[in-house]
């Protein structure tokens, strides 16, 4: 028997709000215009091989990775190329994308889209360089938001060593129930996504993390993974953010990854979402290129909020309007959850590879409080997880006092929200620590570029 | 359909607030302030009203005339738990002109010359009536007994069981220490035996249960509290074992403004250290000091000075205790 595991240093605890635990996933339908950004992921925007009028099919690819941290981008619809040219993505810039009409339902050949279940041993095959070569050219990423090509990770740099693959199914975000869908619909393929990224590593060690207010999915895995000694569900205790790579692999594997530029593999671990070890799978065994994903269609004043398998590139405007339109009045539209998602300047907006919810966040709850003056009461300081004084940093970045923050560690800061939430007087907090931060990072490239 | 609001993430809040935390203290303040009404009359009530009154009144009339805010700072309830932590802190004897003085010292010069909520370095109600006791020495130790329900100003005095400790130190009698309440009427109050002191600190147990609301209500953590009661109860410990003229520890503790002090002067948000570690530190020194001055000083009790002293040494506890970084605990 596990006791159960957390993090050790501040964490929260939001309202759950997760709506559509229990909504089972339903295909959206095909987009009538799909829209395809450039830059999906982390790493150099994706090269269009594409041009106007080109006949793409489900699964073409149409733009190719622009550098090694970079990944390919395949077409999710069947279609004519219309153009190739500049739209406001989520990060509300007009960034260049490809649009494609859409016309029928045609796939690529070559892509298995029968439900046989490959196992590992089925596939002996298969080899370590192998399988990251299949992930990298399935412009696999991370699905859990910050879209980190997947491949990269399974290269780690020479000065460390991989020990073990971290299944992150903590999904502690409020609102989004995007991975436990995944989980009870599609647990056997996870498993053999995870093998498989065991495999690709190199390593004989698996975890999936998952908290235990999901004892369902908890219970499923369980089952799933008892034919495999090597792999072990880990129950976590619920508490905000525990989905954050750093925290997830303290809470599993009781080590703290030092501050920047130390990543989770410098302690062993490789930190890898639900969805992405699915997509793993689907790329290795089926030879599906990353195109569609399981995502959350939420919000309290939403007719039928749900969970939908959406093939990227739709409008987010679709999704809505499946759940039942946009509620009246003014909302907030965010890609992610409340805590760490963006607030989009366009329903517009497509999915894609790392959009695990579109939350709709309506009346009182969309708009910030006005700021009191801080009392100094310190909760910020307890709730930050990474063991920070998010006051002193926010007031510090206010005052552009660079060298003071630096010295304080706001490079650490891994941009949760636990302060802000927390703040009885609703300061800005992670507002001013990003303003800090961002010029901080400036100056430390600055710095090593000189030397 | 409506626009779409842009912000930054996060898109949530707790539902926290000043408010919520200034009148959770005051709440947890309620059981004392009932217990004081038992025990001294109608005199607490006048006083804790005249001082809750002023503070408020001085609190809108600095904003509005000489800040020029229009913001209603009276409403977030931090000058009201001013003015009762003052109201807590004197004789029930005193006059009304007094403690409006006190009241104008505490918000005037000790919060509102600083810049209002927040930005304060010393205690407010502490700095009030160290002014007071220093301005009117008399009146200010002069503390009625409990019981007497009915009277204000003429209203008898006494000793109080700190009174008693100190004599029995200057004249190194311990026999002096016969004449304390026992400790169950000094943690229920000490009114069967005649016992005496400020409005606020009479009962432990109902501070005590304060403390307990506000740990619950999460308003405070049990650092400060619990670090400076524990100093105080090892080091009157350790002097009582080794010359009985020093009185026991269980009285020590409960007698005088010791509660008081650590559960609702030294735990202010905006004059304690803001990490867990400082906090201890902090609450060490508190205790120590308050040893220090209670058996060493001319002032029979300690409290007020050793919290204040301590205030200005919080913004040096900030700069060097830090919290411990993630990633800097010991690899298991």
């Amino acid at each position: 028997m596990n006791i159960i595991r957390t993090f050790r240093i501040g964490g929260i605890h939001p309202e759950e709000n997760k709506l559509t635990h229990e909504v089972e996933t339903v295909a959206a339908p095909l987009p009538k215009q799909a829209i395809f950004p450039l830059s999906q992921h982390i790493g150099a925007p994706a090269k269009p091989v594409v041009k106007k009028g080109d006949r793409v099919k489900v699964g073409t690819m149409i733009a190719e990775a622009g550098g090694f941290v970079s990944a390919p981008i395949f077409s999710s619809v069947s279609g004519t190329v219309v153009k190739i040219d500049a739209a406001v993505d989520a990060t509300g810039y007009r960034t260049p994308v490809i649009i494609v009409n859409v016309e029928g339902d045609e796939w690529e050949e070559g892509i298995d889209r029968s439900d046989k279940l490959e196992t590992v041993e089925a596939h002996p095959e298969l080899t370590p360089e192998g399988i990251v070569e299949s992930v990298k050219a399935a412009g696999v990423t991370g699905m859990g938001g910050a879209g980190f090509p997947t491949f990269v990770k399974l290269c780690p740099p020479p000065t460390a060593k991989a020990e073990c693959v971290i299944i992150n199914a903590v999904e502690c975000e409020p609102y989004i129930t995007s991975d436990y869908r995944l989980m009870m619909e599609h647990a056997d393929e996870i498993v053999v996504g995870l093998q498989l990224l065991m495999k690709a590593a190199k390593v004989d060690r698996g975890y999936i993390g998952i908290e235990v207010n999901k004892p369902k999915a908890i219970a499923l895995l369980t089952e799933k993974v008892k034919a495999d000694p090597r792999i072990e569900v880990v129950p976590l205790k619920q508490r905000y953010p525990q989905g954050g790579e750093k925290q997830l692999v303290d809470a599993v594997i009781r080590r703290q990854v030092p501050a920047p530029p130390a990543i989770p593999v410098n302690v062993g671990a490789i930190v890898q979402n639900v969805g992405t070890a699915f997509a793993v799978y689907q790329a290795v065994m089926k030879h599906k290129p990353l195109f569609e994903r399981y995502t959350t269609v939420t919000g309290k004043r939403l007719a039928h909020p749900g969970n939908f398998l959406v093939r990227m590139g739709t409008p987010m405007r679709e999704l809505i309007d499946l759940c039942g339109g946009m509620p009246e009045g003014d909302n907030k539209l965010l890609a992610g959850g409340p805590m760490m998602g963006k607030a989009l300047t366009s329903v517009d907006v497509p999915v894609c590879k790392g959009t695990n919810s579109v939350t709709v966040i309506s009346d009182s709850e969309a708009r910030r409080k006005p700021a009191d003056p801080c009392i100094r009461c310190a909760k910020c300081v307890s709730v930050c997880p990474m063991g920070l004084e998010p006051y002193l940093l926010a007031t510090a970045s206010a005052k552009q006092m660079w060298d003071k923050v630096e010295a304080e560690c706001i490079t650490s800061c891994i941009e949760c929200g636990s302060c802000q939430y927390t703040c009885p007087s609703h300061r800005p907090i992670l507002d001013n620590i990003r303003f800090g931060k961002s010029k901080v990072m400036g100056i430390i490239r600055a710095r090593n570029a000189k030397k | 359909m409506g626009k779409l609001i842009v912000s930054l993430s996060p898109h949530a809040h707790g539902t926290d607030s000043v408010e919520r935390n200034m009148y959770g203290v005051i709440i947890a303040l309620l059981p004392a302030l009932i217990v004081s009404f038992f025990y001294f009359g109608i005199g607490s009530l006048v006083v804790c009203a005249a001082s809750v009154v002023s503070c408020v009144f001085f609190e809108w009339l600095i904003n509005r005339f000489v800040l020029k805010s229009d913001r209603l700072t009276v409403c977030d309830g931090s000058a009201i738990l001013t003015g009762l932590l003052l109201g807590f802190n004197l004789p029930s004897n005193l006059p009304v002109w007094i403690i409006v003085l006190g009241a104008l010292v505490a918000i005037g010069v000790a919060k509102m010359t600083f810049g209002g909520l927040g930005c304060n370095v010393f205690n407010p109600a502490l700095v009030g009536r160290c002014f007071l006791l220093v301005s009117f020495p008399a009146q200010m130790t002069s503390w009625p007994v409990v019981g007497q329900l009915g009277s204000y100003l003429d209203a008898e005095t006494g000793a109080t069981p700190l009174s008693l400790m100190k004599t029995a130190i200057k004249t190194g009698d311990a026999s002096v220490l016969n004449d304390l309440p026992d400790s169950l009427h000094l943690l229920l109050g000490n009114n069967a035996m005649g016992g005496a002191g400020t409005i606020g600190e009479v009962c432990a147990l109902a501070l005590i249960i304060g403390l307990v609301y506000m740990l619950w209500k999460k308003i405070i953590t049990w650092h400060i509290p619990v670090s400076i009661i524990a100093t105080v109860f090892v080091v009157s410990g350790l002097l009582h074992l080794a010359n009985p003229v020093y009185a026991d520890p269980v009285a020590v503790v409960l007698s005088g403004g010791l509660m008081l002090g650590a559960i609702f002067m030294a735990t202010d948000y905006v004059t304690s250290p803001m990490t867990h570690k400082g906090q201890l530190i902090y609450g060490v020194a508190i205790g120590l000091l308050t040893v220090l001055i209670r058996n060493w000083g001319s002032y029979p009790e300690g409290m007020s000075f050793a919290i204040l002293i301590m205030n200005a040494f919080t913004p040096l506890i900030n700069t060097y205790v830090k919290p411990k970084r993630f990633g800097e605990v010991l690899q298991k």
